[in-house]
């Protein structure tokens, strides 16, 4: 491996200035991303296998997926718009989270099907519940600064 | 898929996940240690897939779904080359801890699959 280093501030994921993606928040990417991986495969085998039997809950499956991969993205791009969107998809999922959890418990019988928020997320060993709040956190923490529109023309 | 086989799997994923975790949060960059732990569970899973290929020919069929099996597999087979290429662009601690968490989480669909094969039918 040759020392090739990445030209820093070329495009979009250029990093002259420390965005959100440093340090520790690596690792609350990777674990959407790994969230988004699992949201993501278990809507496919739903969807592929067994869609006739319970439409509803794995299209809300599909649903959350999608709103995985957006966050993901979203927490890894920089700049006002991204971070808003940021916001708004974690938001969602924490919404998700407490509102299907809640269903998923007063009334079974509405979710017989597992979705990735049944239960608070308990097939995913509550992570659903618990990354919305930490995410949350982190991006209350890491505000982008004011003096750029949209952040910055790249 | 052989389960003594998986066992040892889930054992050296979990194992080299804790490894990669501790040296990570000790803060040590990903080095050849955190690498080839992360680079042996990604050939394991590789010869899991070709077991996975085989084993129907040889009357070991899954008692559970193919289909989600095979997600999963596949899922866990891109994980540690995610984090292997992160790991290797990004050269910080965190990386290190990236690679443990990815271990973990291949141990846990590694656990999730034998259930897949063997469970369903009990």
């Amino acid at each position: 491996m040759n020392e090739l280093q990445t030209n820093p501030g070329d495009n979009a994921t250029g990093t002259t200035r420390p965005g959100r993606v440093t340090g520790i928040g690596r690792v609350l990417i990777l674990v959407y991303g790994v969230l988004a991986l699992a949201a993501t495969g278990r809507s496919f085998v739903q969807i592929v296998g067994k869609y006739d039997q319970a439409p509803l809950a794995y299209t809300l499956s599909a649903l959350a997926a999608v709103v995985y991969i957006v966050a993901t993205i979203a927490l890894i791009n920089r700049g006002a718009l991204w971070y808003r969107i940021a916001w708004i998809t974690i938001g969602f999922e924490l919404l998700g989270v407490l509102v299907i959890g809640t269903l998923s418990l007063v009334d079974p019988e509405l979710f017989p099907h597992d979705t990735v928020w049944s239960v608070y997320g308990r097939g995913y060993v509550f992570i659903p519940l618990v990354l919305p709040i930490l995410g949350m956190w982190w991006l209350a923490k890491h505000a982008p600064e004011q003096r750029v529109l949209g952040g910055a023309a790249a | 898929m052989i389960e003594w086989y998986t066992y040892l799997q889930l054992a050296i994923a979990v194992a080299a996940g804790l490894l990669c975790l501790a040296l990570g949060l000790a803060g040590r960059k990903p080095t050849d240690l955190s690498m080839g732990a992360t680079l042996l569970v990604e050939v394991l899973l590789i010869v899991q897939l070709v077991v996975a290929i085989v084993a129907p020919f040889a009357g070991n069929e899954a008692t559970g779904s193919v289909l989600e099996f095979y997600t999963y597999l596949i899922s866990a087979i891109l994980l540690p080359l995610g984090g292997g290429v992160w790991a290797l662009i990004e050269r910080s601690r965190w990386s290190t801890v990236i690679l443990g968490l990815i271990n973990l989480s291949v141990a846990v669909m590694l656990y999730r699959m034998l259930q897949i094969w063997t469970v369903q039918g009990v």
